[in-house]
């Protein structure tokens, strides 16, 4: 179990990026729920927790895939493949997370920009 | 209400149909869509797809398990609607009566007037056109693009990016400045003169040389651009040639309020075919964005639904993206010609900036290249911007 940080950091409707790696956001949302997903898009390298929270789904900041946050999975293309979900733990004051250890759905040009549109 | 059909089987239509299945409707669902395919995502076929790094299955926009109860319709045309009894006419002959009506037929790219479809002329709006011209492009040689919107723009990026010689021509002062205006539109189109594109702007195009296949491009000026391949990029068209007659309000595309409903009652519309009413603009306004014809169809499922009673919130304002050359361009709001444009965070020279519009000094609009974190920001205030100040516009 890693800590991530004091509750009353993460304010309802933020989200809070760990420099794990790959790296991992947790997500407070409006109703008071805490969900935790891998951070990059599985579509192209985009980071979601400077994409749009929304419930509980939070829209990808570039082609606008919706993730569902209990489960990852897309609602749209252009993200095909689900985030990795991973599980919040709150002990105290302090939130923690238990990574998960399946195999993440990184994208294929994760660190290196898009591969699309004709990059020359 | 017991039998809703759908006209259109594209991600407007889609989303109305999961909407309807969400909101609670149990009844007969009907999806009518001129295209033989199931529902594909558009945005690819000028980028991923053209360039040939994603194939046909990934644009698929259902799920795998996916079962939403429907009758599909496809490649079947509705070539005629009664408003008043919601009676449809199909291209088979045949009719088709239901309760509820979504129109989501999106639109269809423009042709150039006057001129032959000659081998080696394309429009890119649909996956044939897709598939044509990425069989195309595998030759090789010299593309002209005519138009200057993002679809030819997208085109251009993809071409140069498979070694092709790319020329763009056209009438505007710059490339894009009819959505993000002359100075911005210019900022973006450098991406094209530093990956090496020929730009000719402010010049019509005349008509196409060529007998078998087309050869040039004549500009209105006399002047002829060779081409082994043409792409018209020149803009789309509302498909709503097919409501004359039926009683539903048309302009640029079906005239609905803020909430998706139509002059008819029963029949809502949604997605590029669709001018919904804006309040903060005063007027309707055809929003041709991936992400508008998917988030505004639980607003017009509702508004079936209820008769027309659902309030609805205000849809979030447009928003769109387009990927050229590897640089993230993002855009949300609105912009005139009137307004003013300033560069807020980084430089055009670095090709990354952040520009935010105004109209008599309130940010309407705002500008991202290569600047995703600030672009969301400015995303989230124009969108929370826009209710509160709802009383005070009204
Ligand atoms: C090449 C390309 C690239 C794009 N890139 C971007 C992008 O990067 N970002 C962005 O935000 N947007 C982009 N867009 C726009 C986006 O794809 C559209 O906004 C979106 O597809 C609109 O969805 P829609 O369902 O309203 O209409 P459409 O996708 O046009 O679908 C309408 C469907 O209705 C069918 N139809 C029409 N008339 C009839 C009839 N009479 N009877 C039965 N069926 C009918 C049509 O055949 C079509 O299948 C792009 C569009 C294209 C073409
Ligand atoms: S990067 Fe997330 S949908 Fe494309």
């Amino acid at each position: 179990m890693i800590p991530v940080c004091r509750l009353a950091d993460l304010p309802r409707g933020e989200a809070f990026r760990l420099d794990t790696k790959p790296p991992v956001v947790v997500f407070h949302t409006e109703d008071g729920e805490f969900y935790a997903i891998d951070d990059t898009c599985t579509h192209q390298d985009a980071s979601l927790a400077e994409g749009w929270l929304e419930g509980c789904a939070v829209e990808c900041p570039l082609h606008a895939s919706k993730f569902d946050l209990r489960t990852g999975q897309a609602d749209v293309p252009p993200a095909r493949l689900p985030v990795r979900t991973h599980q919040v733990v709150i002990e105290g004051e302090t939130i923690h997370l238990v990574l998960s250890d399946a195999v993440p759905n990184l994208p294929f040009a994760a660190g290196r920009g898009p591969v699309a549109g004709g990059a020359t | 209400m017991k039998s809703v059909a759908i006209v259109g089987a594209s991600l407007a239509g889609l989303s109305a149909a999961r909407a309807l299945r969400k909101q609670g409707y149990a009844g007969r669902l009907l999806i009518i869509g001129e295209e033989a395919h199931r529902p594909y995502d558009r945005p690819p076929l000028s980028k991923e797809f053209l360039a040939g790094s994603i194939d046909e299955e990934a644009l698929s926009l259902e799920a795998e398990d996916e079962d939403l109860g429907a009758q599909w319709l496809l490649g079947t045309r509705a070539t005629a609607l009664d408003g008043p009894s919601r009676t449809l006419g199909l291209d088979d002959g045949s009719t088709l009566r239901a309760d509820g009506i979504v129109l989501a037929t999106g639109a269809s790219a423009r042709e150039l007037p006057g001129a032959r479809r000659l081998p080696g002329v394309h429009l890119l709006r649909t996956l044939d056109d897709a598939r044509a011209l990425r069989r195309d492009l595998r030759g090789g040689g010299r593309l002209v693009v005519v138009g200057g919107g993002f679809v030819g723009a997208e085109v251009a990026s993809t071409a140069r990016g498979l070694g092709m010689d790319v020329t763009l021509v056209q009438s505007g002062p710059a490339p894009l400045a009819g959505v993000l205006g002359t100075a911005m539109g210019r900022a973006v189109s450098l991406l094209h003169v530093d990956h090496g594109v020929r730009m000719l702007c402010g010049t019509g195009v005349q008509g196409l040389t060529g007998t078998d296949r087309v050869s040039g491009v004549v500009l209105a000026d006399g002047r002829t651009v060779p081409a082994d391949i043409v792409v018209l990029g020149i803009g789309s068209r509302p498909c709503t040639d097919w409501l004359h007659g039926s009683s539903v309000a048309l302009g640029d595309g079906v005239v609905c309020t803020a909430a998706g409903a139509t002059s008819v009652p029963g029949v809502v519309a949604v997605g590029d075919c669709a001018s919904w009413y804006d309040p903060l603009l005063g007027t309707g306004r055809r929003v041709e964005h991936w992400s508008g014809a998917r988030d505004r169809a639980p607003a017009a499922v509702a508004t079936l639904l209820s008769g027309g009673t659902a309030g609805g919130e205000l849809p979030r304002p447009p928003y769109f993206w387009s990927d050229q050359y590897g640089v993230r361009i993002q855009f949300t709001g609105h912009t005139g010609p009137a307004d003013s444009v300033a560069i807020e965070e980084g430089a055009v020279d670095d090709r990354s900036f952040l520009a935010v519009y105004r109209q008599a000094g309130r940010p309407v609009g705002a500008l991202g290249v290569n600047r995703t974190r600030s672009f969301m920001r400015w995303r989230r205030q124009l969108a929370g911007a826009r209710v509160p100040q709802q009383p005070a516009v009204l």
